[in-house]
This record gives structure tokens, C-alpha cells and sequence, in this order.
């Protein structure tokens, strides 16, 4: 019988079974940013460790960094003290760093990707659940918390149980307005935000296999969403296309050679899967949340669902999310307004997402009572914009055009939400108070359904403007 | 060797409802701290207090509450952002385990590293548990990480419930062996053994 990704990756990376029973997992990729890192970094001096691999080790700035300005010190004395702390940490540890001037800065899974560091076939581990993005290149990605953090650090491995893996066949072809985002969406509201714990997720089927980089990276993103801590697809042309000539990719012979590894690892025809769900496209519209975590997601059409109409077990967390988004069960998705547009985050703030928004923006004006903004998510994709002129679109029709960084997807820097403010975002969390705002109202939908929100000043279907 | 963790006794802390995310448990804007000591005092801030400061009926500003050290909490419980902050959080308000119907799995492993057992019950238990830690808040639980129950008196009469925690994380506990950093090192050699068979860390 065949093996499949997660267990060929997992065997290779595997230094030896713990007294306890977990396996002590070598990690590839150690990938670092300023919130998760400081307190790790004590522990490292406290205990009077080193870092044990700092080639391995790359970090960055992204989450507290301002967008507007950047100038140093920032405004905000904690933010401050929290970069002056990486800056300091990187040097002192003699780790890889593209700190706030670097031409390389951006969201830590953004510059992963684009700078060729995340490959096949590697374990990943970062102090942020988003990291499952990575897994789009056929890598074991972990969000892990500090006290992980410092044990990569301190020993490049980590104390893991190995998960199960289900494997999602998506089958069809994305309709004209219709994106990864929807797609993972509707995974999640499909499987639970809570059905992926205990899983890993395999993205499989022709939909999968379909897509570019970009929309695989979209997808692995919100797999923490649904509950899986590790999402990914197998490696094909797509992805080693990707990856050939970027900075940290291999070339030369070496390529040859990774190519060979990373046919590998891919899950063979005949692996077998601890679970198996099946979907199609066919019928999938663009999504839009209506609640308080991702799950509670609807198709523009359709309408926001009355209580009794949901299981027993969900009946609950819709009832708190009715009383904070303050909507009416029964009443259509469309057409309720918005108050602010934001295109960005760790899931769709790549290149690919901000051509897609434009589209839609292109010769319109935004809504005269919406602030709109767009943060590309790191320095590379903002230059790359600039040159497509996506940023004269954007701003000759409203849209702000901002630095780097994660901004208003958990508002740990100037841009928030203000009061009840609902919120169209092209982020991946709708928790209460998530964007800045304890009372604030976010809506998740694709960038281009942001944009069309944005033109509206309400929510629209994007196929329609 | 960490303290073992293998008896937790105390009173409950009811946390009702599914899918309380680690935003709800500490808001971002407190993550901007560079240490974790101050982190028990913005646990669930706004889920406790308005805006303007003002307190929100919530079982955390239940003086009935005040001693409790073992929070009773629902399915999916801290699931979101892996912020270990929201576990620092609970233990710096001065909770030592938690029972949930299930767990998001970083959330889980954040618990278990820092000494905090995260212990499930079944559905029916948890209905029971609820209603228990409010209408007799001064119950005495023992959670038995050895024997995997948890205990209390009901009249004259014992109950005692099946609790469930993933064996591996069980044993890390009663070992005293939930921080891994020395355990790990002590794989080093092996380690190194390993990424060097590993075509990308040595260069292809």
C-alpha cells in the first residue's frame, strides 16, 4: 500500500520516539516574527542556550508594523519596544532577518513563498496558526505557540503527535468571480471550524490541481479555520515552476536534485487516508461570512440562516453571533453596507489578489461613505503593483495605498476598526473584536468581493457589477 | 524535571458556549507586551468589561467565582490564533486546568507546555459540569491525571466522571516532562543525524 505526503515527509523528519509517546520531528524551515518571538528569546538567555540552527532560522517583521508611517521610533511605545527587541534578538542570535528596511519585508507567509525559503517536502514550523499556508508547496507547515518556538530555536526540533490525514478531492473548475477563497470557505463551513481537529488536510481533485501557487496558498492559509493545524497540496510543475530562479531556490544541479526529492514525497496513487470527502464546484458562488468565525459563511445568494434551520450544535455560537453582527435571520447577505473595505492579510494580499481586485475597481469611484484600503503583503508584491500600475487604479478610484504588513486583519497597529463598523475583508478571521474594534463587524469574502463592497457600499456580487 | 502534574483540585469557572476563540480570550492589542507577566490581567477583557470600563455580567466578575481555579469551558475551545498568550492568560488569573468538550489542537499543545491540563468530557458530563459550577459554585473538583477521572461530592455521594487527554500529553504531565526544551536536547546528536540525511539541509 501506498504512503501518503504527511507520512512519507513526517518518517524522513522523524529524529526518534519520546518516553512520553510523541515523536521528536526534526523542523526544516523555522520562520519567525516579532509578536510570538520576544518572550522564546528570554527563555533562550534565561537557560543560557543558543539558537541550534541559525541558517535555518529567517525572520521578519509584519505584525505591529505601521503601514503609513513607517519612521522610527513608531508612535506607539510598545510597538517600539516590541521591534527594538527583534532587531536586537536577530543580531544577538545571528539569525536570518529582513527587518523594517530590508527590500525583502512583508507577512511572514508571504515572503516564504516568494522568496523560494518554503519548499517540498519540508517541515515548517512558525509562531502564527497562519503558517499552514506553506503546505500549499507540499510541505508539513505547523503554527506552534512560543514555548515551541523556543524549543526550535534551541534545538531545531519539535515534541509532536503525528496527525490523520483527510483527503478533500474538490473536483470542477472556478465560474468567472468565483476564487480559492470561496473554496476554502466553503470547506470550512462544510466540515465544522471545528471538524479538521486531529487532521491533517490533503487538497486534492481537479480543482486543486487547477490551481495557481497563489490560490493554493489561499487555501492552506484558512485550514487552521476549519480546525486542521496542517493543510497541503501535493507538489507538481505548477509548484517548481513557482519556485525556479527565486532567491532561496535551489539551481543549477542542485535542482535536479530537488525536483527528484520532490517528486518523492508526493502521496502515492494508492495512499491511503484516515477520512475522504468529496465536493464540486459546479454550484459554488462567491462566499461572504455573516458571523463570527469563518464557518458562518453563506453564498451571496443566499440568505442569512434562521436559527432553527441549523443544527442543534451551532445553534449557540449563531445566536452570540447574531447579537454582535446585529442582523435579521432570513434577510439576504446582499445589500447589507459596509463602512470599510480592506484588501490584505496572510491569505490574500499577493499579487494575484490585488490584480483581481483592480479588475473590479478599474475606472470606479468607492463609495463616498466607505474608507477602502489596500496593504500588499510585503515589500516585493507592493513593487511588483507599482509597476503593473495596480496602485495609480487603487488610488485614482479611493482605495488608500499602504506599506506592508498584516494592518487591519488583527489590528495590532494603527489601522482598526472604529466602534460597530462593519468591515468587507479579504482576511481570514471574523472573531469578535478581531479587527481592532470589540464591537467591530467584519464580513470575509474574496478581494474582489471587497472590491465590489467597496464600489457598492454594500455587500454585491462581484459577477454582477 | 517540571512539577508533575498529576492531582488538580479546586472550584469550577463556568465559560459557557462554542468555539471561544483566542482573540475573545486576549485581544491583540495586548499581545504587544514582550513578556507574558502581565497577560493574566487582560484575560477575556473584553468578554468582562465595556468599552468604557464598565463591568459585563460575566462569571469572571462573579465574586462567587473569585477562587475558582479550574475553568469549565465548551467545544473548540480556543480555537484561532496560536497566540500561547491566551493559555499565559488563563494560568496568569490564576487557573490551573481546564475541562472542555474539545480542544483546538494549538491551543492544546500551548496548555500542555506550560503545565496546564486540558482535559475533555463527554457531552452529557459537560451539560452536568455547567450546571454544577453555577448552581453550586463551591463544589470541590479533583481532576486525577493518573486514573484519568474527575471526582466530586454530590450529597454523600461520590460521582466520578472518564476524563480524556491524549495519551502523550498525559504522560508529559505526570512525568513532569510538559517544557520539552532539555528532552529535545537531549536528541541532539540524533537530530543532527537526521537533518544531515535530509537532501535540502545539506545543500542537495
Amino acid at each position: 500500500m501506498g504512503e501518503n505526503l504527511l507520512n512519507k515527509v513526517w518518517d524522513y523528519h522523524t529524529v526518534r520516539k519520546l518516553e512520553g509517546g510523541k515523536d521528536q520531528l526534526a523542523i526544516g524551515l523555522h520562520l519567525v516574527h516579532e509578536v510570538t518571538s520576544p518572550q522564546a528569546f528570554q527563555m533562550l538567555r534565561d537557560r543560557g542556550l543558543g539558537v541550534a540552527y541559525p541558517d535555518r532560522t529567517y525572520a521578519t517583521v509584519d505584525h505591529i508594523v505601521p503601514t503609513s508611517d513607517q519612521s522610527r521610533p513608531f508612535a506607539d511605545s510598545l510597538a517600539e519596544e516590541m521591534m527594538s527587541a527583534i532587531d536586537k534578538n536577530a543580531a544577538e542570535f545571528g539569525i536570518n532577518y529582513f527587518g523594517l528596511d530590508s527590500k525583502y519585508q512583508g507577512i511572514v507567509h508571504v515572503i516564504g513563498p516568494e522568496l523560494g525559503l518554503t519548499q517540498p517536502g519540508m517541515t515548517i514550523a512558525c509562531g502564527d496558526s497562519h503558517t499552514s499556508t506553506h503546505g500549499a508547496f507540499g510541505s508539513l507547515a505547523f503554527g506552534i505557540g512560543t514555548s515551541q518556538v523556543r524549543d526550535v530555536l534551541a534545538t531545531q526540533t519539535l515534541a509532536m503527535d503525528r496527525s490523520k490525514v483527510r483527503r478533500i478531492n474538490y473536483e470542477g473548475e472556478l465560474a468567472e468571480g468565483v476564487f480559492a477563497k470561496d473554496v476554502i470557505l466553503n470547506i470550512i463551513r462544510t466540515l465544522g471550524v471545528n471538524g479538521g481537529i486531529g487532521y491533517a488536510y490533503e487538497y486534492s481533485g481537479s480543482l486543486f490541481r487547477s490551481m495557481s501557487m497563489e490560490e493554493r496558498m489561499s487555501s492552506c492559509n484558512m485550514s487552521i479555520e476549519g480546525g486542521a493545524r496542517v493543510g497541503y497540496v501535493n507538489p507538481d510543475q505548477t509548484t517548481f515552476d513557482y519556485l525556479k530562479g527565486r532567491p532561496f531556490a535551489p539551481n543549477g544541479e542542485a535542482w535536479d536534485s530537488a525536483v527528484e526529492y520532490w517528486n518523492s514525497i508526493r502521496s502515492d496513487p494508492d495512499a491511503i487516508f484516515d477520512d475522504e470527502v468529496h465536493f464540486n464546484a459546479s454550484e459554488l458562488e462567491p462566499m461572504v461570512t455573516w458571523g463570527i468565525n469563518p464557518g458562518q459563511a453563506i453564498g451571496i445568494s443566499e440568505k442569512l440562516p434562521r436559527l432553527e434551520e441549523l443544527p442543534d450544535d451551532q445553534r449557540g455560537t449563531a445566536e452570540k453571533a447574531y447579537d454582535h453582527m446585529d442582523f435579521i435571520p432570513g434577510n439576504p447577505i446582499k445589500e447589507t453596507p459596509i463602512d470599510v473595505a480592506f484588501i490584505g492579510s496572510c491569505t490574500n494580499s499577493r499579487i494575484s489578489d490585488l490584480r483581481e481586485a483592480a479588475k473590479v475597481v478599474e475606472g470606479r469611484t468607492v463609495h463616498s461613505y466607505v474608507k477602502a484600503l489596500v496593504v500588499p503583503g510585503s515589500k516585493q508584491v507592493k513593487d511588483q503593483a507599482e509597476e503593473e500600475g495596480l496602485d495609480q487604479v487603487f488610488k485614482e478610484a479611493g482605495f488608500e495605498w499602504r506599506g506592508a504588513g498584516c494592518s487591519m486583519c488583527l489590528a495590532m497597529n494603527p489601522d482598526k476598526l472604529e466602534g460597530s463598523e462593519v468591515c468587507a475583508s479579504s482576511s481570514n478571521r471574523n472573531f469578535i473584536g478581531r479587527q481592532g474594534s470589540p464591537t467591530g463587524r467584519t464580513l470575509l469574502m474574496s478581494p474582489a468581493m471587497v472590491a465590489a463592497a467597496a464600489i457598492k457600499g454594500h455587500v454585491y456580487d462581484v459577477r454582477e457589477i | 524535571m517540571d512539577e508533575k502534574r498529576i492531582k488538580i483540585e479546586g472550584k469550577g469557572l463556568p465559560i459557557r458556549g462554542n468555539d471561544l476563540d483566542t482573540d475573545r480570550i486576549i485581544p491583540a492589542r495586548f499581545l504587544k507586551h514582550t513578556t507574558f507577566t502581565h497577560m493574566g490581567e487582560f484575560a477575556f477583557y473584553d468578554e468582562r468589561f465595556n468599552e468604557d470600563g464598565g463591568k459585563k455580567n460575566h462569571p469572571m466578575n462573579n465574586p462567587v467565582y473569585s477562587d475558582a481555579n479550574i475553568m469549565v469551558g465548551g467545544n473548540n475551545f480556543g480555537c484561532g490564533s496560536s497566540r500561547e498568550h491566551a493559555p499565559q492568560a488563563i494560568m496568569g488569573y490564576g487557573i490551573n486546568a481546564i475541562i472542555g468538550g474539545s480542544f483546538a489542537e494549538i491551543f492544546f499543545g500551548n496548555c500542555t507546555a506550560i503545565g496546564i491540563p486540558a482535559v475533555t468530557v463527554s457531552q452529557q458530563h459537560l451539560d452536568t459540569l455547567f450546571e454544577r459550577t453555577e448552581k453550586t459554585p463551591n463544589t470541590q473538583y479533583t481532576i486525577d491525571l493518573e486514573y484519568q477521572t474527575l471526582s466530586y461530592l454530590d450529597g454523600l455521594a461520590y460521582v466520578h466522571m472518564p476524563l480524556s487527554i491524549p495519551e502523550s500529553s498525559r504522560q508529559e504531565l505526570i512525568r513532569g516532562e510538559w517544557d520539552t526544551t532539555s528532552m529535545l536536547l537531549e536528541g541532539a546528536e540524533q537530530t543532527a543525524e537526521t537533518v544531515n540525511r535530509l537532501p535540502y539541509f545539506s545543500g542537495w
